[in-house]
């Protein structure tokens, strides 16, 4: 133990050297960081002492952000640029999320990922996470006096890899190094378990703001193995404030709301389900826009009535958790809750009566995950305490390939121990076939469209033989993280392709780099000036990308959409002539649009020519690179802008 | 409930400490899923050691051992974590240990292409799943448990039986291993069978209960 820690003599007193090291708990509502210091691991509060950071950012039009309850303050008078519960948005496309009709936020249908328009141009679900991080970290760095060697962060067992894929990359855009992806309940296993000295089978029930998870563990002399894990990735406290505000919407009759009105009786629900905690009644009173008053009871009976579906939908994962383990309820020595949510009298009542024991709940449930991450993060970091402990995870979802008639062949089960790799043979189904399509999807389900598409791939090149002959081994490997990637090779001739699974929205690592750099230069005292400059100075380079690619790939669009493009860029021209940055960043918008199918069919074809044979190692080694470049930096272009 | 008797023979290698200490050599990364564990090469196998030296393994190997260390060294990691973990997931389970041990003794290790059965054994499984299927659709839990029962009753006697095939093909030269080789790879497609039937009354259980 530092404390304890007596220079011998002819040593150094000064302190031990300590790497610093944190961990962020990133969650739906509020975020957390936390750190090991002198021994113990402490939630680090902000400077009104404060432990929670409200996962809030507000885009002002000046191209500000503020973060946390600042942005949290205004939500109610500017809700469309003001965004929050942006976890829940990370890797989904529009259609996956639930409820969106009664969110305020202006969505944009975007490949892999859904974007929100704001004030301040379109942000992508990373680009929030990464403001509420980067928020986090400075705030690490001010407690700790020094720069952090890394974080681990914190994301629901239930997160599949688009997801964890998304959380990462934000990580990353927030300048924070990720030593690892740990997930909440096998966090919280950590912060209770080496708390208590725990052993045996223990169960995390984890109800976050928009996310369950369920997790079984084995603890045993500092061993943390989880058995299995389940959840539901869009459930949460959230959707029992959405279950307030709809039954405040029938019992005050009230008519299809402004985003403003919206977005104040969601608050009130919110408040609503949390005075119940501690009452029998809640009072919802609030002034609409309009003037209409609304003044209603709610009640502890109707407040579970009508949240009765969704907990009833929490135990369908604990089931088969349970069984996914082998395990039967005897089995279980504890049930660690975890969440704001689990304060919910019914969630507690429903849990106890499941398990037939009363839940642990001597630790807080806002700060028992990123305690354990702080742990985590502390012994990843290399700074030996004297406990030392092993962690043994799993990956949550099955991942598979598509077959022939579009049915799901699972490579590697879920509950399956990580890092795992599992490899497949498969054969070419015509005579004389020369390419195999590689389509890696993720979920339980047999039927390809039933589970999540997580990326797809060409092995071409395969020698013509008869068919069944040719023999493809796609071999899947997923990290410690939970991050999967995935290579094919045919093993006659030897032609391979590999993919490291990034879902489309994925940011490159050179895109990150030019996105960090572009945060990190921007200082509040003259942003205005250099965000201006920049602006004009990317106007620039956007225009000088697309018209070098229409020079060369020109063909690829029909006259009308040509003209399009030709329209956008004078108008981007135009625009970066002035100083209005806002015209700047909406001009270039325009060209992305305008550009962003002209952009995918080069890519189609600067693949399709470069995996034509070759490996995609050879093809790196071949004057094609640059085409690669030149796109990267039309995307590039685009993402800084919006950054 | 398809556990086959854990722990019923005494534990060949003396454990833990001999196998967690070797060194992370190639040839170990190279060497069977047996010897990885410092177990002998057989289908009775101690599971408490197994379990101790997978531990062992993984606290040495994991890549959460290595985050701040080199490119090479965390790709060493991760690939020996790996290993570690196919290893052992192979061999904790007993049907997946039996298919790979008789793969070892170089008897057959395609089972998917080679299914033939005697016809009366096929017949008598349709017959169960039929049964399962009956009581399933009446909703006859106690039918459905007590088939349960007796099929992981036969199912353990199955690995019984197989176990014994087993060490007697390892006890005798390869040139004399055709025969029960084949023997333990018919056993071995029975038990496919039985381990899918008692599955899918276990997930029959489950679905009533919901």
């Amino acid at each position: 133990m530092v404390l304890l820690q007596i220079a011998e003599p002819g040593q150094s007193d000064a302190p031990h050297e300590r790497r610093l090291a944190v961990g962020i708990d990133l969650g739906t509502t509020n975020s957390l960081v936390a750190a090991v210091r002198s021994g113990l691991a402490v939630v680090l509060n902000d400077e009104l002492g404060r432990p929670l950071l409200p996962s809030v950012v507000r885009y002002g039009a000046d191209g500000e952000c503020t973060v946390g309850y600042e942005a949290l303050a205004q939500q109610a008078s500017d809700p469309r640029n003001t965004v929050a519960s942006a976890k829940r948005f990370m890797g989904r496309g529009l259609q996956d999320i639930a409820h969106r009709e009664s969110l305020p936020y202006q969505f944009e249908d975007a490949p892999g990922m859904v974007r929100l328009r704001t004030v301040a141009g379109s942000k992508s679900p990373v680009e929030v996470s990464a403001d509420v991080l980067r928020a986090l970290r400075e705030r690490a760095e001010l407690a700790l006096g020094g720069e952090l060697v890394g974080a681990v962060i914190t994301v629901p067992a239930y997160f599949d890899d688009a997801q964890r894929q998304a959380t990462k990359d934000a990580a990353r855009l927030a300048g924070l190094n990720v030593l690892r992806l740990l997930n909440e309940p096998t966090a919280a296993a950590i912060a209770y378990g080496l708390d208590n000295g725990a052993e045996g089978v223990f169960a995390v029930y984890d109800l976050g703001g928009g996310t369950f998870d369920i997790s079984i563990l084995r603890l045993s002399r500092g061993v943390f193995e989880v058995l299995s894990t389940g959840g539901d990735s869009a459930l949460g406290g959230d959707d029992f404030d959405q279950r307030i505000y709809c039954w405040i919407l029938e019992a005050a009759r009230l008519k299809p709301l402004s985003p403003e009105d919206s977005r104040l009786l969601l608050n009130r629900a919110r408040e609503a389900k949390e005075y119940l905690t501690f009452h029998g009644t809640a009072p919802i009173t609030a002034r609409l826009a309009s003037g209409e008053v609304v003044d209603l009871t709610l009640t502890t009976e109707t407040f579970t009535d009508i949240t009765r579906t969704l907990i009833t939908k929490t135990m369908q994962p604990v089931k088969k958790a349970l069984r996914d383990a082998g395990l039967g309820i005897g089995d279980v020595k504890g049930v660690i809750m975890v969440g704001g949510a689990t304060r919910m009298p019914q969630v507690q009542r429903a849990v106890g009566e499941y398990f037939k024991q009363e839940p642990l709940n001597n630790l807080d449930p806002d700060k028992v995950v990123a305690i354990g991450a702080a742990k985590q993060a502390n012994l990843l970091a290399g700074n030996r305490t004297g406990d030392d402990w092993l962690l043994l995870d799993v990956i949550p979802l099955s991942l598979g390939l598509e077959m022939m008639g579009g049915l799901v062949e699972k490579i590697v089960p879920r509950n399956s121990t990580i890092p795992v790799a599992r490899a497949q043979d498969f054969t070419t189904f015509r005579d004389g076939q020369t390419a195999l399509a590689v389509h890696v999807v993720q979920g339980e389900r047999e039927i390809v469209s039933d589970c999540r598409s997580l990326a797809r791939f060409e092995l071409r090149g395969i020698p013509p033989m008869v068919a069944g002959a040719a023999r493809i081994r796609v071999t899947f490997q997923v990290d410690a993280d939970g991050l999967l990637s995935v290579s094919a090779r045919e093993q006659t001739s030897g032609v391979e392709a590999s993919v490291v699974v990034k879902p489309s929205y994925g940011l490159s690592d050179d895109e990150i780099a030019g996105m960090l750099k572009d945060s990190l230069e921007h200082t509040r005292d003259d942003a205005f000036r250099r965000a201006l400059k920049e602006s004009q100075v990317e106007a620039q380079r956007l225009i000088e990308a697309v018209q070098s690619a229409l020079k060369n790939d020109g063909e690829l669009l029909d006259a009308s959409e040509r003209a399009r493009v030709d329209a956008a860029i004078v108008a981007l021209q135009t625009a970066a002539l002035g100083e209005n940055r806002r015209q700047i960043t909406l001009a270039m918008d325009e060209v992305d649009a305008q550009t962003r199918d002209f952009a995918a069919r080069r890519m189609d074809k600067g693949i399709r020519r470069a995996l034509a044979g070759r490996s995609i190692d050879d093809f790196a080694e071949l004057g094609e690179k640059e085409e690669f470049d030149e796109l990267e930096q039309i995307n590039e272009t685009a993402k800084e802008n919006q950054a | 409930m398809t556990d086959f008797a854990d722990g019923v023979a005494p534990a060949v290698n003396s454990g833990a400490a001999d196998a967690a200490a070797g060194a992370l050599s190639d040839a170990r990364f190279a060497a069977d899923h047996f010897a990885l564990f410092g177990l002998a090469r057989d289908f009775r196998i101690d599971t408490a050691a197994l379990e101790r030296n997978y531990r062992a393994l993984q606290a040495q190997t994991h890549p959460d051992r290595f985050v701040t260390a080199g490119d090479s060294e965390r790709r060493r990691a991760l690939q020996w974590a790996t290993r570690v973990n196919e290893a052992y997931e192979t061999l904790k389970k007993p049907l997946s240990r039996a298919r790979y041990l008789l793969a070892e003794l170089g008897g057959e290790s395609d089972f998917v292409r080679n299914n033939a059965l005697p016809t009366d054994f096929l017949v008598a499984q349709m017959e169960l799943r039929e049964t399962v299927a009956d009581a399933v659709a009446a909703r006859q839990v106690e039918t459905l448990e007590s088939l349960r029962d007796e099929r992981a009753l036969a199912l353990r006697a199955g690995y019984e039986a197989l176990a014994a095939i087993l060490a007697a093909a390892a006890a005798v030269a390869d040139s004399q291993r055709t025969t029960p080789l084949a023997q333990a790879a018919d056993a071995i497609r029975r038990l496919m069978f039985e381990e899918k039937l008692l599955a899918d009354i276990d997930d029959a259980l489950a679905a009533l209960d919901e």
